[in-house]
């Protein structure tokens, strides 16, 4: 059970999916210009993650064992579809959620955080608790992270800042102060 | 390039919606590598230009890696182009970058293993690279195979090119070194900050700032001479 708990916390802030592997920055820079819409989309993704988790454990262990050259491509057929399930799911339950999300949700198929845990979990040798938590510490980071940068960025918008620094540059040494600041979880240790 | 470099000229049989000007192979090719950068203008294709760039060697290595793969695709699906129905394009072209993805993944574990182990799960992460699903859905599914591949050389080298700036002023400051090859003898202090994660956030922001600086720069030198 620590081990659990041990995975979840590492992945959550240690080794951070967006701050600290890299994972997932397409939305961490695309979709955090407000608040709202970031922890939004972090909900929907660690939904997908935890479906996608699943997943792959059971491809890997009951599929995947004769033809692991198959991984990569079986992963993201099954990514893909899973994402397809679960819009369709969403508009039939909850229309609203559904509209409230909009484009961000088919996107979520493209977010190598997705793929990334998939291929991690599989590296790591994961049990499916394991791999569960694995994908909640994962999925949570990626809202920590997302919501954090949406909340420092609607601050920026007021701030006066020369026009030159006004783009992406400045929101990368934004991430990078941001993702050392994370650096200082690493004295809690690092997952197994 | 404005002006017409030597080259065929590129013409377009049909006329497809959303379809890329003509321009001369030279253009198609030189646009990836200036204008469209993928990384630096374009910001696609962020998490592999900062997770393996942490050593010159395994920045040009994923360069090189995502540009084999951005040949094949994009020539697939260009070939392709016109047997694809529209409904499931995008799951088509998922399906051939990762095939792609995976030959190249098994053809560097198998001629180079160290490199291919120091970039672990980033390799096979090529499939999610928005760049590549970018360019087969904007540019490749669009043009004829010819066109396709200049583009796809174009992209690639300026994909590679953008990594190997950020690796190569990583590895420089991070471990004193170039390829490997120590440059600064042993009264270097590292800067160990510069290999782990906040300093290739650092870097990119660093590099990107200097270009916005001598767009600035040039854009008020225009104005001035006007």
């Amino acid at each position: 059970m620590s081990n659990l708990a041990w995975i979840f916390i590492s992945t959550l802030l240690v080794s951070n999916f967006t701050l600290a592997m890299f994972l997932g920055l397409c939305p961490f820079f695309g979709v955090t210009a407000k608040i709202d819409t970031a922890w939004r989309l972090g909900a929907a993704n660690t939904f997908v993650m935890l479906l996608t988790a699943a997943a792959a454990w059971v491809l890997n262990t009951y599929v995947l064992t004769e033809v692991p050259f198959l991984r990569t491509i079986a992963f993201i057929v099954v990514i893909a579809s899973g994402v397809q399930i679960v819009e369709m799911a969403i508009k039939k339950l909850s229309p609203t959620l559904f509209r409230q999300l909009g484009i961000f949700l088919p996107l979520i198929t493209t977010n190598c955080a997705i793929l990334g845990l998939a291929l991690f979990q599989t590296a790591r040798q994961y049990t499916l608790p394991e791999s569960i938590a694995f994908a909640l510490g994962g999925g949570l980071g990626l809202t920590l992270a997302l919501s954090l940068m949406a909340s420092i960025r609607e601050r920026m918008d007021v701030a006066d800042v020369p026009v030159v620094a006004r783009g992406m540059g400045l929101v990368l040494i934004v991430a990078s102060v941001l993702s050392m600041a994370f650096m200082g979880f690493a004295g809690l240790g690092s997952a197994p | 390039m404005t002006d017409h470099p030597t080259g065929t000229p590129a013409t377009e049989a049909v006329f497809i919606p959303g379809a890329p000007p003509p321009a001369t192979l030279p253009a198609d090719v030189w646009r990836g590598i200036s204008r469209e950068n993928p990384v630096l203008v374009q910001m696609l294709g962020l998490c592999p230009a900062m997770a393996v760039t942490n050593s010159l060697a395994n920045g040009l290595a994923m360069g090189a890696a995502t540009m084999l793969v951005l040949l094949g695709s994009e020539l697939f699906v260009s070939l392709f182009r016109k047997a694809i129905p529209g409904e499931v394009r995008i799951t088509s072209y998922v399906l051939i970058i990762a095939t792609f993805v995976t030959v190249v993944d098994l053809a560097l574990a198998a001629s180079f293993p160290d490199i291919s182990k120091a970039l672990g799960p980033f390799m096979p992460l090529i499939v999610v690279n928005c760049m590549i699903l970018g360019r087969a859905e904007a540019f490749a599914s669009k043009v004829r195979p010819v066109r396709a591949m200049a583009d796809a050389i174009g992209m690639g080298l300026g994909f590679t090119m953008a990594l190997a700036a950020v690796s190569g002023v990583r590895e420089l400051l991070g471990s004193g070194s170039l390829l490997g090859v120590d440059l600064f003898g042993p009264s270097w202090e590292p800067w160990v900050f510069m290999v782990m994660p906040p300093g290739g956030f650092l870097t990119l922001g660093v590099i990107m700032l200097g270009l916005a600086w001598v767009t600035d720069l040039r854009r008020s030198r225009a104005k001035a001479v006007a």
